[in-house]
């Protein structure tokens, strides 16, 4: 079970480790750059309307991606705060 | 001369730091390998004058985005004397890696850890000097936007200027190959010298984010917001436009004419009427460009930008277009020009050359001068407000075609995973620097161009010499009639087909071109023209006007923002067809049911 959650089964406010980040090419060099690393906390702030894009923060990082990118990002789901 | 090369992730103040420290000075210029412009400057350090190029900001050395290969490419092409990274010393946790890449290039080189105010702030604690022990090159905090620490950047880039190393060529790959160690070095170097708190407070911008950001707040605060920036824009640059060309109708009056007043007509006209209008036309848009990025600026700097790409993506991603692109449409409502510089912000070139082909359909407030005059002539005060607005809507509807019929053509590799900053407000300094820019980049790219074109109009119109100007036996009445093939099915006459050559300098000038075709002015033009045309023309009309080519201005700005040619052409031929398929589908149209 816990193996298929990827950042979209996040809601709002919720937060994860990154487990693995499938993505290849120009992304991944987009996610390494922007803090995004196997073990690192991530949070979803919020998402856009109309299946807009997702609002994340990793550290003093706030980012934004399109749900079908997030969607890569595999996550281990922690304990709420 | 020695020459330092600026390196740092997007968002880290880099370009504010450049400004800062080349002051007004900064020069856009080519570079061997590369095929886009870089900002640099000549400064004066120590006693050596350097040569600070500015690189774009990129998130890895390896990525395939546009600006990773400019930076790659510039790198192997031109030797470089010196490094400066910028780094935000918030961030540095995910920042050092990138550094810690540039400095196994082997180049002497400064580390500017950057935004150390707001690091500060955060509670996040850097020691510099163990820091710099550790790298063994230069670490200085220091805050761009304040101009904090400058003294020592000064001091140290003059020091690695001086140490005589120079990058050459192929050294770049090898130095960028593997990446392993490079992670824990970093982490090491992350536990030594900075401390960071736990847990964050939560912050102003995430305060700030929860009203411009609501589900249901964000959109209609975004369209209210622009609906302010773009009425400050064009109120406040109405009375300065006039400004200008009141003050170059003063200088024609005073000054001018009585010099020319010897010279034969033809000469007189063609100094006058061709080449000194031409002046003016580059001049009209001055006071708009620097209003223009003074907002831009404002925008851009603050951090809005990136919100809006979260607010506008769901629907602009369906047009293979961002957030971004739709600010530039909607500013392109004012005026293209700017609009079509401002697309600058995007970094991925097919991202930026499909919003560029939109922009022009953009009904900016030229062309709402036309269309007012021919609603007043040909329209009752009940229904010239729809009219006008179907026009509005018209214009956006060939903006999205365009966007839809190209979007498979011009597709982005940038991948959309955007930082949004947080909420900074620019410095005076930093605002008026951009206006200075942006003006001296289009007075210096487009003012030829544009020159070229309006006199070429003039002499159009006014060869031969012994015929009335702008007259059914110039050489522009000929090719009037030499398309009327071409704009008799679409219901445009001979004089108008006039009206639209003088249309291609500027929509400004079409009415009062048709006062010059027709010999009449004001009312009495409205009257013989509403006499002469019926309602379906005149529609026909402003439906070719709207669409068939922007103003030469902004078929310049077109050509040096693309600095593609066949770019260039393939607009102006793409409105070209789509204005003639929506005048004739209209003319012939509405002609079939009757009207």
């Amino acid at each position: 079970m816990e193996s298929s959650l990827n950042l979209n089964h996040l809601k709002d406010g919720e937060s994860a480790v990154i487990r693995s980040i499938s993505a290849d090419g120009a992304l991944y060099h987009r996610l390494t750059g922007l803090g995004f690393r196997v073990g690192k906390a991530i949070a979803v702030v919020r998402h856009g309307r109309f299946k807009g894009p997702v609002q994340v923060r990793i550290g003093t990082t706030d980012i934004i991606m399109r749900r079908s990118d997030a969607e890569k990002i595999r996550i281990i789901a922690t304990a709420a705060p | 001369m020695k020459r330092i090369a600026l390196l740092g992730m997007p968002n880290t103040g880099k370009s504010t730091f450049f400004n800062r420290l080349t002051g007004a000075s900064a020069r856009v210029g080519n570079w061997p390998g590369i095929t886009v412009d870089l900002l640099s400057a000549k400064i004066i350090l120590g006693n050596m004058v350097a040569q600070v190029v500015d690189l774009p900001g990129i998130y890895s050395f390896h990525g395939f985005s546009e600006d990773e290969k400019v930076v790659r490419d510039f790198l192997e092409s031109n030797p470089v004397d010196a490094v400066a990274i910028v780094l935000n010393a918030a961030q540095l946790d995910r920042q050092l890696p990138f550094a810690l890449q540039v400095v196994r290039l082997g180049l002497p080189t400064v580390l500017l850890l950057n935004m150390a105010d707001e690091a500060r702030h955060l509670g996040i604690n850097i020691d510099a000097r163990k820091m710099s022990e550790i790298l063994r090159i230069p670490v200085i905090l220091l805050s761009a936007k304040y101009g904090s620490g400058f003294q020592h950047v000064t001091q140290n880039l003059a020091r690695a200027i001086s140490a005589n190393v120079t990058a050459g060529a192929g050294d770049v790959e090898q130095a960028f190959a593997e990446d392993h160690q490079i992670e824990a070095k970093a982490a090491d170097l992350l536990s030594a010298a900075v401390r960071s708190p736990k847990q964050l407070p939560e912050n102003t911008s995430a305060r700030i984010d929860r009203v411009l950001l609501h589900p249901w707040l964000g959109l209609p605060l975004f369209f209210l917001l622009m609906f302010l920036l773009f009425q400050f824009i064009f109120t406040l640059g109405k009375p300065m436009q006039d400004g200008v060309a009141w003050a170059l109708t003063e200088l024609r009056t005073l000054w001018l004419e009585p010099l020319m007043a010897g010279l034969p007509a033809f000469a007189n006209g063609l100094l006058l009427d061709g080449i000194y209008s031409g002046v003016g036309t580059v001049a009209a848009f001055v006071p708009i460009i620097i209003l223009f990025f003074l907002v831009m600026t404002l925008v851009e700097d603050s951090g809005y930008l990136s919100r809006v790409a979260f607010l506008m993506d769901a629907l602009m991603a369906r047009l293979g277009l961002d957030g971004r692109s739709f600010v530039m449409l909607l500013m392109g409502f004012g005026c293209n020009v700017p609009a079509l510089m401002g697309t600058r912000v995007m970094r991925s070139r097919d991202l930026r050359l499909l919003t560029m082909l939109v922009i022009p359909f953009s009904l900016c407030s030229a062309r709402l001068q036309v269309f007012l005059f021919i609603t007043a002539a040909l329209f009752t005060v009940e229904t010239a407000p729809a009219v006008l607005f179907s026009l509005y809507l018209l214009s956006f509807t060939t903006a999205l075609l365009t966007a839809l019929a190209f979007k498979n053509r011009f597709v982005s590799n940038e991948p959309f995973v955007i930082e949004l900053p947080p909420y900074r407000l620019p410095t005076w300094r930093q605002i008026g620097l951009r206006g200075w820019h942006e003006v001296r980049h289009f007075l210096k790219r487009a003012s030829k161009f544009i020159t070229a074109g309006v006199v070429a109009v003039w002499l159009l119109t006014h060869i031969p010499t012994d015929v009335p100007a702008s007259s059914s036996e110039t050489l522009a009445g000929y090719i009037a009639a030499w398309m009327a093939p071409l704009l008799s099915p679409i219901g445009i006459d001979a004089q108008l087909s006039l009206a639209l050559i003088f249309g291609f300098v500027a929509k400004e000038i079409v009415v009062g071109s048709l006062a010059a075709i027709y010999g009449l002015e004001g009312d009495a033009l409205m009257g013989l023209m509403a006499q002469k045309l019926d309602w379906v023309q005149a529609y026909s009309f402003m439906l070719f006007t709207l669409i068939y080519l922007p103003c030469l201005s902004t078929v310049a700005t077109l050509r040096t923002e693309s600095k593609s040619r066949a770019f260039m052409l393939g607009s102006i031929l793409w409105s070209l067809l789509l204005a003639w398929l929506a005048s004739f589908a209209f003319y012939q149209g509405a002609r079939l049911f009757g009207f």
